[in-house]
């Protein structure tokens, strides 16, 4: 009996990847129509990690490591997007006394 | 052992030294400098030219196995230079009257601000000079060719806050560029015939095929006599050596009358194996050689400024030289080159000692009397003199003998020709003892100067060229033919038949007449207008130089100039050019300003850009698997 055969009967492959989509989707939206940049700071991670769900399920779809080894990648990465960004949006409401998304816009011209 | 690379080079080193550090090293120091550099070269060609004599180097010697220059399909040309009878003789000419010209440069441009920047040139000036007469093959002789153009043209500017120097520059340089740009479709057209620019290679293949005569060889000849017209000033395009005495009279004397504008009786003679296929191109060379070599004399006969009439001597005597090669008789040519280097540089070295002594002076009416005052100058110059009326036993009376005998050897043109000469020689006599009566004999007719002689490092210049002036032509009489036969060819023509002691008698008499009428009109005090006098109205055709300029002035300058204007700076380039360019900044910031909205500065506008981008994206790889293989948008699977 392989592990294929036990997914399939246990839960479905789609469902792991509709899940995945949802995720990301809602991350996306988040991303989209929140102002607090605290939020859209929430969303990029719940984005990265539905991309994560999606490698552990292929990953254990075709008995590959090499997804779940992208998956310890993406963690890392997010760890240090993680440090990086809270030190951003700090700094950004030291000097702005404000997070919102729509008043940071000093890159234009 | 010869150091054949070491003739050019040395020169060349003096010029970047000089050119380099000169502004900060003493006086004695550049002058070191810039008088080893030629020293070393005239010793190495003065050397070789004693092993050739003493029969211990056999020429030619052609330098094997030269580093490459260019090497491009079927075309391969090296830095190979040449040493055989033509190029030894011209090297030292110019190597040893430019060590001469050195040397007396040192004292006449002692006081001047540019002393170091006068000697780097002149060096320069060697190095191209060498390079063009050592060069193996006709793209070198063209890069050494244009080399001596650039020298010239620095130092007739020399003075170049003086605007009618700096303008003296720039036409020497335009109208040489006229020359050169035939000169350069010569070479195309050598190359595309011969498929080589080697000139021993041109040659043995020419040898290897009697039967080509005319047609292509003919279009080559001419287009490089329209390269030498250039660089040797003749007719149509000589209008800027009298203009180039603008410049210090020691260039006047090594550049613009001993070596470069020889540098065009030089290219002809080294080319000789081509004209010499076609009676065409031979008869325009004579033609044009005689007619300059008159037209110059009769400007030169009322000419007031000491260095113009000089100036025009040189073009006549260019004249000669072209007519001698025309009439193949190049080694005539070569040998008359030969002595013009010596007293037509004595001639310019002893006029810069009266222009130096009567303090910048150049006016002849305004000299007069100078005989007792500079009496070596006098002497020299005296010698000069009678060397170029042809005064028998004096060099140019064998040299010019040669060409005329030659003249009258060669058919029905040749006798024309030869009367065209011999009434040059008569002009030539008289201008020049014109110009010595006007300068030395009578009272003095400017009393606010007092005459001085020079120092003696331009006093012993103009005793070495005297003496040679007076002996040089004994050096060639007779076996300057034989000598020169391996380059040039054996010619029977110039054998010496019976009539030539006639011819000798009849030179010797137009020169002599020349004298008589310039000793009948000048030699009374206080005269200088002699000619004037006579014939008003043809006196003022020449002395305005038959209005040469004045009609290329107007039929060439004038209508280029307004072409320039007109169509050139107004159409082309402000209306199409800048128009152009105006029309192509106009829709980038137009572009700009409409993609510059998309710019918001909004962060959540480009997250959503982003996302929309990605959703493309997304569209176009899944559309395949979504539609089918006919579907919609890139295959990503490859297959």
């Amino acid at each position: 009996m392989n592990s294929l055969h036990m997914v399939s009967h246990e839960v479905p492959l789609a469902w792991y990847l509709l899940l995945s989509a949802v995720l990301f989707c809602l991350g996306v939206v988040g991303f989209l129509i929140k102002r607090n940049l605290i939020t859209v700071f929430m969303s990029i991670e719940l984005m990265l990690n539905a991309v994560n769900l999606s490698f552990v399920t292929f990953a254990h779809q075709w008995h590959q490591v090499k997804g779940q080894i992208f998956v310890f990648f993406v963690m890392m990465v997010a760890a240090a997007e993680a440090a990086v960004g809270l030190a951003i949006i700090i700094a950004v409401f030291r000097a702005r006394a404000t997070l919102a998304v729509d008043r940071i816009d000093l890159m234009k011209l | 052992m010869l150091y054949l690379p070491l003739i050019p080079l040395a020169p060349f080193v003096g010029f970047l030294l000089n050119g380099s550090f000169g502004r900060r090293l003493p006086k004695a120091v550049v002058s070191g400098i810039a008088l080893v550099a030629p020293l070393i070269s005239f010793v190495i060609v003065l050397h070789a030219a004693l092993l050739v004599w003493s029969s211990s180097l056999t020429l030619p010697v052609i330098e094997q196995n030269a580093p490459s220059w260019i090497s491009v399909g079927a075309l391969h040309v090296d830095f190979g230079s040449v040493l055989d009878q033509l190029s030894l003789v011209m090297l030292l000419v110019v190597t040893g009257v430019g060590f001469i010209i050195h040397i007396y440069s040192v004292g006449y441009m002692h006081e001047d601000q540019g002393y170091w920047r006068y000697f780097a040139y002149l060096n320069l000036f060697l190095f191209f000079m060498t390079v063009l007469v050592q060069a193996g093959n006709a793209l070198m002789m063209f890069v050494g060719w244009e080399g001596v153009g650039l020298a010239s043209y620095l130092l007739i500017g020399f003075w170049f806050q003086k605007d009618s120097a700096a303008n003296a520059g720039k036409k020497a340089f335009i109208v040489n560029r006229i020359g050169d740009f035939g000169f350069l479709i010569g070479l195309f057209l050598l190359l595309a015939n011969f498929g080589t620019l080697t000139f021993t290679e041109i040659a043995a293949r020419l040898e290897a095929n009697p039967a080509m005569t005319g047609g292509i060889l003919t279009a080559i000849a001419l287009c490089l006599f329209v390269g030498a017209t250039g660089k040797s000033a003749q007719l149509p395009l000589y209008v800027w050596l009298p203009d180039a005495m603008e410049g210090p009279t020691p260039v006047s004397a090594l550049i613009h009358a001993a070596t470069m504008v020889t540098a065009g009786v030089y290219m002809v003679a080294r080319t000789h194996f081509i004209f010499d296929r076609s009676p065409l191109a031979l008869s325009v060379v004579a033609i044009v050689g005689a007619a300059t070599a008159l037209f110059a004399a009769t400007i030169g006969l009322v000419q007031t400024d000491i260095k113009r009439v000089l100036a025009y001597s040189t073009v006549s005597q260019l004249g000669y030289m072209f007519l001698g090669c025309g009439v193949a008789a190049y080694s005539a040519a070569i040998f008359h080159l030969m002595t013009h280097a010596f007293f037509k540089a004595l001639l310019f070295l002893a006029a810069g000692s009266v222009i130096h002594a009567v303090g910048g002076e150049q006016d002849m009416r305004r000299m007069g009397g100078l005989r007792t005052k500079i009496p070596v100058t006098f002497w020299t110059m005296t010698m000069a003199v009678l060397a170029i009326s042809g005064f028998p036993f004096m060099s140019a009376f064998f040299s010019k003998d040669a060409i005329l005998a030659a003249a009258f050897a060669s058919g029905s043109l040749g006798k024309v020709l030869w009367f065209v000469g011999l009434v040059t020689a008569a002009l030539t006599a008289f201008y020049m003892f014109r110009l010595w009566y006007l300068t030395f004999f009578g009272e003095t007719r400017n009393h606010d100067v007092h005459p001085h002689e020079s120092p003696w490092s331009m006093l012993g210049p103009l005793v070495i060229l005297a003496l040679l002036s007076v002996g040089g032509g004994w050096i060639g009489a007779g076996r300057f033919g034989a000598f020169l036969s391996p380059s040039l060819g054996v010619r029977t023509e110039e054998a010496a038949g019976s009539s030539e002691y006639l011819l000798m008698v009849l030179a010797v008499a137009a020169g002599a007449l020349g004298w008589y009428i310039a000793h009948r009109m000048y030699n009374r005090p206080s005269t200088a207008d002699g000619l004037a006098a006579t014939t008003p109205a043809g006196y003022d055709l020449l002395a305005n130089k038959y209005y040469v300029d004045e009609i290329y002035g107007s039929a060439i300058v004038k209508p280029l100039l307004a072409f320039s204007k007109y169509f050139l700076e107004w159409i082309v380039d402000v209306a199409i050019l800048g128009g152009l360019a105006w029309l192509l900044a106009g829709i980038a910031s137009l572009g700009g300003a409409i993609l510059q909205r998309w710019q918001s500065g909004n962060l959540r506008s480009y997250a959503a850009w982003l996302a929309l981008g990605a959703a493309i994206l997304l569209v176009f790889v899944l559309a395949p698997y979504v539609f089918g293989a006919s579907g919609i948008g890139l295959n990503l699977t490859g297959h």
